[in-house]
């Protein structure tokens, strides 16, 4: 199977580890995994901004980096859904402004074959024990994209159940936004706050160690959010599922 | 003497004012957080709510496909029904109108419940402006009146006050409008309910004028209809001889048949009730029933415009169930009246900046009152694809483009102060279409990441106030791959082939 990383560029530049995760769990399943590297940025913050003909290049370039490819791998909810659910919408507005079915056609050949991480662990290879050995007690976050664009469910769940010395904690009001929302953190930096401290408060109430998401820019906003708390604040870390999914007896990880 | 939304800052600063006030925030957060809970025990109950949705979705899609005739069937079943329409395109239209007929009855009190189109259009003032009182019957309407504050939710309007806020409010103010409240009142709900209850029942024995709203109205029949939970709108709607309703054209369903789905949806959706306590209807007059004059003024004031949008008029299949303010993590920290208008939340930050245009500061800023975290679609009864709609008009704002304002075609200009977000924004598309740009940039961030300080200046200063940034990594993903590729295949990487090729 000839699959593509997309990293997305907040992991690129920002979280390599978290990439580091992805291309190590997917080759110990057996996977070859590739990484285009005139790859960049699906679009997403400057399409959720309002900036979508700023974004039409980004998605026509996405289109052209990976379409011969047979799966396109992106640990992140949000990019992903930028890809399923919003690359669509961009051909139908551009047809809708009479601008024809070019860009529609250029975009449709990596809509289908796009997906987050533990989807398609889960649905395309599927495996739901994927070897991971992690003794932490964990939380997991189900971020807004992953949750209600892509309907990811318990697929995140499924996984970190089989993680071996892993125990999982249900998270009080897993289901309200952290309050990142891309741009909104810094337009509505109260808000978004607030928000954040309120996921943090009820993360903490769990008792556990670790928060997990399966999106790098929920866990900078809640992650910055804990810091900032003191390091006695409980769960100390925000790590991203890819890296306790990769992380084994052999080879543990932070 | 209900205050009004003109002048309202931006909704970043109201919403900074409502967050530093703590009763505030407890109560908005005590009361959705119960009503969020009991609507999905409500929805739940129906193994066929999505379907419910779909239809509802349907059917107030179809009716404002045709509103033009269906407005126009209406209008004559109303007519033949013994009633008078009139049409009104904008707030100072509308006002006219119902000023006009509640001064040829000769009176100077109305009593008025479930209308928000009224507060849309600053109606209580324009009568006022008159020497005419009206006086709210809903019982969080009333405390709002009473209290000189702005309705903050669509169906609680008094949802940001508390028990001993009404009490006091109660106790100090309805002496002068009315009967006061009794001696030693206190803030049990019981209590609360029947000072109001004696307070309002005068009101109603003494008022010949009516005013109210409707939640839908039925082409075919010329019929209104409103939900309600107090009874207080039955009285309204029964015991005055004139009855004045005024109602947002968009408020049409084409036929009878389509309440049987409203009915289902909107109690469940609104106040997780399987069946709402009160459910009037009328049918223009009778005889020996009821007012014995009805008029009914078809509000426009934005919505034909809405309408013109191809992404936004699905703003107009609203049937302020309230749904989403319940779920929204931004409406239930910013409050009610951070969005300037009647209608908050989020179904408010779509439907105000369309309505009333994006040129005010607070229209403007409207569209990004949002996470885009979903959770209104989620939950909204008639599919409005909120999240959709902010993109859009966030694109409208930034961006302008064509719309149409009073019946014309018109090109917005960008809205002003979006200069360095829209150069940033062409930057970063800049460099993300150049990989080796984009790879240069995160070379020398690296490199230079011990400088990286824990404040940022300018716009970022809004996420370290609050938020540790992350460490820049000593080296970005693409590095670490080109390089341990390289080592695994003891030649040079194949990857800067193809890497600018824009
Ligand atoms: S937008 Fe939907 S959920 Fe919100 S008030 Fe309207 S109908 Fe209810």
């Amino acid at each position: 199977m000839r699959v593509a990383l997309f990293l997305t560029c907040v992991n690129d530049t920002l979280y390599p580890d978290t990439g580091r995760a992805v291309v190590k769990l997917l080759t110990r399943l057996g996977v070859e995994v590739d990484f285009p590297m005139a790859q960049t940025c699906c679009g997403q913050a400057h399409y959720n901004t309002g900036y979508r003909h700023e974004a039409e290049p980004l998605a026509r370039q996405f289109s052209d980096v990976f379409r011969d490819y047979e799966a396109i791998v992106v640990p992140s909810g949000s990019c992903a859904a930028m890809v399923r659910e919003l690359y669509p919408r961009l051909g139908e507005r551009a047809r809708a402004e009479g601008r024809g079915d070019a860009l529609a056609e250029q975009l449709a050949p990596v809509v289908p074959k796009t997906y987050e991480l533990t989807e398609f662990l889960v649905d395309v290879l599927g495996v739901t024990d994927v070897g991971a050995y992690y003794p932490h007690t964990v939380t997991y976050h189900p971020t807004c994209h992953g949750l209600r664009s892509l309907r990811l469910g318990d697929r995140p769940r499924q996984l970190l159940s089989a993680v071996r010395g892993l125990e999982l904690v249900e998270l009080p009001g897993a289901e309200e936004c952290c309050g990142f929302g891309g741009t909104f953190a810094v337009k509505n930096s109260d808000v978004s706050a607030a928000m954040g401290a309120d996921k943090v408060r009820n993360a903490a109430s769990t008792g556990a160690d670790v928060l997990c998401a399966a999106d790098n820019s929920c866990l900078m906003h809640i992650g910055g959010t804990m810091a900032r708390l003191g390091t006695s604040a409980r769960p100390a870390r925000a790590v991203h599922i890819a890296e306790i999914l990769a992380s084994t007896e052999e080879e543990a990880l932070a | 003497m209900t205050g009004t939304f003109v002048g309202m800052p931006a909704f970043p600063s109201a919403a900074r004012k409502a967050l530093s006030n703590e009763t505030l925030r407890g109560n908005l957060r005590y009361a959705t957080h119960t009503i969020r809970a009991k609507r999905a025990g409500a929805v739940s109950e129906l193994d066929d709510w999505a379907a419910l949705r779909e239809a509802g979705r349907e059917i107030k899609d179809q009716a404002l496909r045709h509103l033009d005739r269906y407005l126009l069937q209406m209008e004559e079943a109303v007519t033949a029904a013994g009633g008078v329409v009139h049409w009104a395109a904008d707030a100072d239209e509308a006002n006219r109108i119902v000023t006009g007929l509640v001064k040829a009855t000769g009176e100077s009190d109305v009593v008025k419940v479930k209308s928000m189109a009224t507060q849309e259009i600053g109606l209580n003032e324009a009568l006022e402006a008159e020497g005419i009182h009206a006086y709210e019957t809903d019982l969080a309407e009333l405390i709002v009146q009473l209290g000189k504050d702005r309705p903050s939710h669509i169906l609680v309007p008094a949802i940001h006050r508390n028990r001993g806020e009404i009490r006091d409010i109660f106790t100090r103010e309805m002496s002068e409008w009315g009967r006061p409240a009794p001696e030693g009142l206190s803030d049990t709900p019981a209590q609360l309910a029947e000072a109001a209850r004696l307070h309002l029942r005068e009101k109603f024995l003494r008022a010949k004028v009516g005013i109210s709203g409707a939640n839908f109205m039925v082409a075919e029949t010329g019929t209104l209809v409103v939900f309600e939970s107090e009874g207080n709108g039955r009285m309204c709607l029964t015991l005055p001889e004139t009855l004045i309703s005024v109602v947002g054209i968009e408020k049409l369903v084409p036929t009878w048949r389509d309440m049987e789905v409203f009915l289902q949806t909107l109690p469940r959706s609104s106040t997780a009730e399987r069946m709402n306590p009160y459910t009037s209807m009328w049918t223009g007059t009778r005889d020996d029933d009821g007012p014995r004059t009805f008029h009914l003024v078809l509000l426009d004031n934005g919505r034909t415009d809405t309408l013109a949008d191809r992404v936004g008029r699905q703003a107009l299949r609203c049937i302020r169930c309230s749904a989403c303010l319940n779920v929204c993590p931004v409406y239930e920290r910013a409050g009610g009246h951070a969005y300037g208008s009647v209608y908050p939340g989020p179904i408010g930050a779509i439907l105000s900046p369309q309505l009333r245009g994006t040129a005010s500061e607070i229209d403007a800023s409207l569209p990004y009152a949002s996470s885009l975290c979903g959770a209104c679609y989620e939950v909204c009864p008639v599919a409005i694809d909120i999240p959709e709609v902010l993109v859009h008009l966030r694109e409208r704002v930034v961006e302008g483009g064509p719309v149409v304002r009073q019946g014309a075609k018109v090109t917005l200009r960008p809205a002003r102060g979006h200069a360095a977000e829209r150069a940033a924004m062409r930057a970063a598309r800049w460099a993300f279409s150049h990989p080796g740009a984009l790879r240069a940039g995160q070379r020398l961030a690296s490199g230079a990441r011990r400088l990286t300080p824990r404040t940022l200046p300018g716009p970022g200063r809004a996420w370290t106030a609050t938020r540790d940034l992350p460490a820049l990594p000593p080296e970005p993903f693409r590095e670490w791959w080109r390089r341990t590729r390289q080592q695994e295949a003891g030649r040079p990487a194949p990857a800067d082939r193809g890497e600018d090729q824009q």
